[in-house]
This record gives C-alpha cells, structure tokens and sequence, in this order.
C-alpha cells in the first residue's frame, strides 16, 4: 500500500489542524494545579508499563521497516492523480457536500465560543 | 523499504484493535477531552480500514472515503470543542458525570 494522497492528507489534517485544536482547548480551559496534582497521581508504574509495552514494538517494526529489504513497488499503485481526477468527477457532489459540511461547523463552533451573557 | 502489499486482513485486524482501544476509552474516561480524542482514534480506525479496501481492490475511492471522513472527523472537533468550552464554562468541570440532568 502506498497511498501518498491519503498520508499526505492524514498529516495535514490531524497533526496540522485537529491537534492544534485540541492543545488550544487545553490551553484556553486553563485547568490550574487541581489538574497538575491528577496528572502527577498517573505517573506509577501499573499505569506506563503497559503502553511502554506496546511503543517499544512499534518501534522494533519501525526501525525493521526502515532498516529491511529493498523497495518493491506494488501491485496495483494509486497515484493522486487518480484521487484528484476522481474527486473532479464521479465524486463532485460528495467534495461539495463536505465543503457545505465544513462550512456548517464553522458557524457552530462560532456560536458555541460565545462568551455567557447574564440569562445563562 | 515496503513490502509489496500489505495483506489485507492484516490492515482490518490494525483497524479493529484502533477501534476497541478508541470504544474502550469512551467508554470508561470520564473526563471529556479524553472522551473526543477516542472519538478521533475511532474515526482514525474506520479511515484505514477504507484504504486498505482501496489498495486491496486498486480503486481510488478507498482514499475518496478517507477524505470524506477527515471531512467529517474536523467538523466533529471543532464542534465537539466548542461544547466543551461550553460545558467548562457552566459548570467549572469537565467530568460528564455532572451532566446528567435537563432544564425543565
């Protein structure tokens, strides 16, 4: 598999926009020295032996994928240019559809951010 | 570098298990943020089972799927962040233990 179009995208999106979004919350929510004082209670070893478990795999198959054999290209490669001709056309109302999607959350998130007024 | 395609159970079986680590945590974190970053890992689940649909049948529409989700995955967080602005707002918390009644 070497979908570039959909890595390139999951890259941009999440790491470029999604996780921006939520270190801003973090930030804005401002939660003080309760939440410090929570985070410190996480720090035993019942809680990170396991997930240290599972990264030093993830490294292992990292580190033998960069390291193996050489490169054999697939069977049958996506390229995005076929991902970008298909969004121009069996799939144009789909594109337009998101954007419409896009724009709705928008205005949502823009009236969810309102400050308190007095009734509330 | 690669392999010359991945099988594709294996990528379901990745999918699968991103998927249950994503429901078990929203299904036992109490506190919100917690709750929307499983939700990401869930949506980050369902998009890779459609790539490798795509590899597995040579057809673009496997990542055509997975931008429709990242679509929708962007939309959720922005909402899902404003409400929980909201919920910080009102209640000074963000444990959705305390949302459990209704006005009226």
């Amino acid at each position: 598999m070497s979908e570039k179009a959909a890595a390139a995208l999951e890259i941009l999106v999440y790491a470029g926009a999604i996780l921006v979004l939520f270190v801003f919350a973090i930030m804005m929510l401002n939660l003080g020295q309760q939440a410090v004082d929570e985070e410190q209670g996480l720090f035993r070893a019942g809680f990170w032996i396991g997930p240290s478990v599972l990264s030093v795999i993830l490294l292992g198959i990292l580190a033998s994928i960069i390291i193996g054999g050489p490169d054999q290209s697939p069977v049958t490669e996506i390229t995005p240019k076929e991902v970008g001709m298909a969004l121009y056309g069996p799939y144009l109302l789909a594109v337009e559809l998101g954007s419409m999607l896009l724009t709705a959350g928008l205005v949502g998130a823009y009236h969810l951010a309102r400050p308190l007024t007095k009734k509330d | 570098m690669m392999q010359s395609g991945i099988p594709l159970n294996q990528v379901l079986l990745l999918a699968a298990s991103l998927f249950t680590v994503g429901l078990v945590g929203v299904m036992v974190r109490r506190n919100m943020l917690y709750i929307l970053m499983s939700l990401e890992i869930m949506l980050n689940a369902c998009g890779l089972a459609f790539i490798g649909a795509g590899a597995h049948w040579g057809q673009a529409d496997g990542q055509i799927m997975f931008l429709m989700i990242l679509t929708l995955a962007a939309a959720e967080v922005s909402i899902g962040i404003g409400l929980l602005l909201q919920v910080h707002r009102r209640y000074r918390t963000l444990d959705v233990d305390t949302l459990n009644e209704m006005r009226g």
